[in-house]
């Protein structure tokens, strides 16, 4: 679609719950084919800022754009079809199978009752294709390993064939090698198919390792660049505490102080 | 929605099963008719028998609609109950919808001989017990969607739903307490429920309005799925949560109320209805869900009600006796075969 330009950007955001903001004046802009991690200590806001880019939650100033669009400008069904989303709250539904879950991700394109059409299942069946999901098409949700099921749900957001997916802590509750394997996966969607990727993690070693940028909620300055930019300006050794953990520059990972 | 699936052989075997129980539906009863001499009477030729005629056309028959109604209407406002609030526990009666009518028809049976003396008690007919009922329902609704209106979360509108129960509940008791005992009697009487006092024009209204809540569901049904998700990914996919919200709570009342007035508060079939049909259907897809929820729902009814009615005998027991012991065991022994109920 829109090559190299803008698709999400953020211009003096703040977010947060009624009058007390979490983050304040916020900004950033990402590109098509670009992945982003969000990172920040528990409670700095990055899932309150992830669910305001999704308008899952009002922002409270300042202004988001998708592909040079004010957010709030867009349809409910348009804004369906640029932007996708993987939460970390459960799926109401354990009992839905992989396949059923993933379809749900062609709503924004089908018809009032819901048919799926002759593309949609072209849709489907590629993103089960993708995902190696093919075998376990038929499984219900609540039969599935973690590691799974996070691959069925980024599946279903791949399937919703949006530009922008945001993806809130896709990598909790997996073991080291599903962690990387996500994250890479996720790497592969923002390279070869030009998607815009922004997630939340706490692996921030891994993040540096294969995101193009990042977002470091700090709660002051909020800064947002290229990894080893970010390195170089020594942002993450401000983020936690220095008596526990320190930031190793070299390895562009976290030591624990004995 | 799959792409090899599809639920012809079910829908087959369901739709069998409900003309099978509408016949013993209809030829069982205190008097038993032939099904030759049924089925004559049924598509309009002259039957030698002038009072099984009479019996099947001006009775059983407007009773086996009913059952259908009633049936299908609960069990599908179940279904939409469950899927709302994200709850398999959920019944068409969470909103407090048959508190509501139960007060309503307590107001008038009851409520209304207390403050006027007696004069009041023969207006009480079927006709203005049903009317009553309805305004109950509808009342409570019309508070649910203005609180849905403040709350977002569908979860504490199903708790402020049973607080509303349990106000009405309290509210019936105390005018259960200082009514007479005639009056009570009716009033008991109609919570016991009924298929079988429902005249033609009656049951015309009913179906009429089990109608148009059928027809409201089936315009949720996209967003029935996406709530499937969760309420978050349902937005997310461009689905408008407050009309949704509000298009379902009105079917569920349509469907729930209309029931509830005309046959009283029936128990059970709109829980265990939506959970027995997903035994068979594997599937959460409420496209093939909607109607085989309504089928199963209105075989089910019709089979209680012809137990109900003791074949072959002159008694009738209380259709909500037998929904409940037919009902109850159904939730235990999911719980105890699947050992949780996986919604």
């Amino acid at each position: 679609m829109a090559e190299n330009k803008n698709s999400i950007s953020a211009e003096g955001l703040s977010i947060g719950f009624g009058s007390q903001p979490l983050v304040n004046r916020l900004s950033f802009q990402l590109n098509a084919g670009e992945l982003c991690a969000i990172v920040g200590a528990n409670g700095i806001g990055k899932s309150t800022l992830l669910r305001t880019l999704a308008k899952l939650q009002p922002k409270l100033a300042g202004e988001i754009y998708l592909h040079e669009k004010k957010m709030h400008s867009l349809t409910p069904n348009d804004l369906a079809k640029t932007l996708s989303v993987v939460l970390t709250e459960p799926i109401a539904s354990k009992n839905l199978t992989v396949q059923e879950l993933i379809a749900l991700g062609r709503q924004p394109y089908t018809n009032w009752l819901g048919n799926i059409s002759r593309n949609d299942k072209d849709v489907i069946l590629q993103s089960l294709h993708t995902f190696e999901l093919h075998d376990i098409r038929h499984k219900k949700c609540h039969e599935l390993s973690d590691g799974q099921l996070q691959r069925v749900l980024i599946a279903r957001a791949m399937a919703q064939d949006t530009s922008i997916i945001l993806l809130d802590e896709p990598t909790t509750h997996l073991d080291l090698h599903h962690k990387v394997y996500i994250l890479k996966l996720l790497q592969q969607l923002a390279h070869e198919y030009q998607k815009t990727i922004l997630f939340t993690t706490h692996e921030i070693g891994l993040a540096i390792q294969l995101c193009d940028k990042m977002l470091v909620l700090d709660g002051k300055e909020n800064p947002f660049n290229d990894p080893c930019q970010l390195i170089e300006e020594g942002h993450f050794e401000r983020l936690f505490p220095k008596e526990m953990v320190q930031f190793d520059p070299k390895t562009g990972g976290f030591k624990i102080n004995k | 929605m799959s792409d090899q699936k599809t639920y012809k052989a079910p829908f087959l075997f369901l739709f069998l099963a409900f003309l099978v129980a509408g016949l013993l539906n209809i030829g069982l009863g205190s008097v038993s008719i032939p099904l030759g001499a049924m089925l004559k009477s049924l598509v309009g030729l002259h039957i030698e028998n002038e009072s099984w005629h009479y019996i099947i056309h001006s009775y059983r028959l407007p009773k086996a609609v009913t059952a259908i109604m009633v049936g299908g209407g609960l069990a599908v406002s179940g279904l939409l109950m469950q899927t709302l609030f994200r709850n398999p526990l959920a019944g068409p009666f969470v909103l407090g919808i048959s508190s509501g009518a139960s007060l309503g028809a307590a107001l008038l049976l009851m409520g209304a001989s207390l403050l006027s003396g007696y004069v009041s008690f023969s207006m009480a007919n079927d006709v203005s017990l049903a009317v009553a009922a309805s305004v109950g329902s509808f009342l409570v609704l019309l508070v649910i969607m203005l609180v849905a209106n403040r709350v977002r979360d569908t979860m504490a509108l199903l708790i402020i739903g049973l607080m509303f129960g349990s106000i009405s509940a309290a509210i019936v008791s105390v005018l259960a307490y200082f009514s007479p005992a005639e009056n009570l009697q009716r009033f008991i009487f109609w919570s016991y429920g009924s298929v079988g006092n429902l005249s033609w024009p009656q049951v015309g209204i009913l179906s009429l309005v089990v109608f148009f809540g059928l027809v409201l569901s089936i315009f949720s049904i996209k967003g029935l799925n996406a709530f499937l998700l969760g309420e978050n990914y349902a937005k997310s996919l461009g689905i408008s949560l407050k009309k949704a919200r509000y298009v379902i709570i009105i079917a569920t009342g349509l469907l729930a109320g209309s029931v509830t007035a005309f046959a009283g508060p029936i128990a059970f079939v709109g829980l265990a209805v939506p959970h027995l049909t997903r035994q068979i259907f594997s599937t959460m897809e409420h496209r093939i869900l909607l109607p085989a929820v309504f089928l199963y729902g209105a075989i089910l009814m019709l089979l209680c009600d012809t137990l109900a009615q003791l074949p072959s005998s002159a008694n009738v027991l209380p259709i909500n006796a037998i929904t409940s012991i037919v009902g109850a065991p159904v939730v235990i022994w999911l719980l105890t075969k699947k050992r949780k109920i996986i919604f």
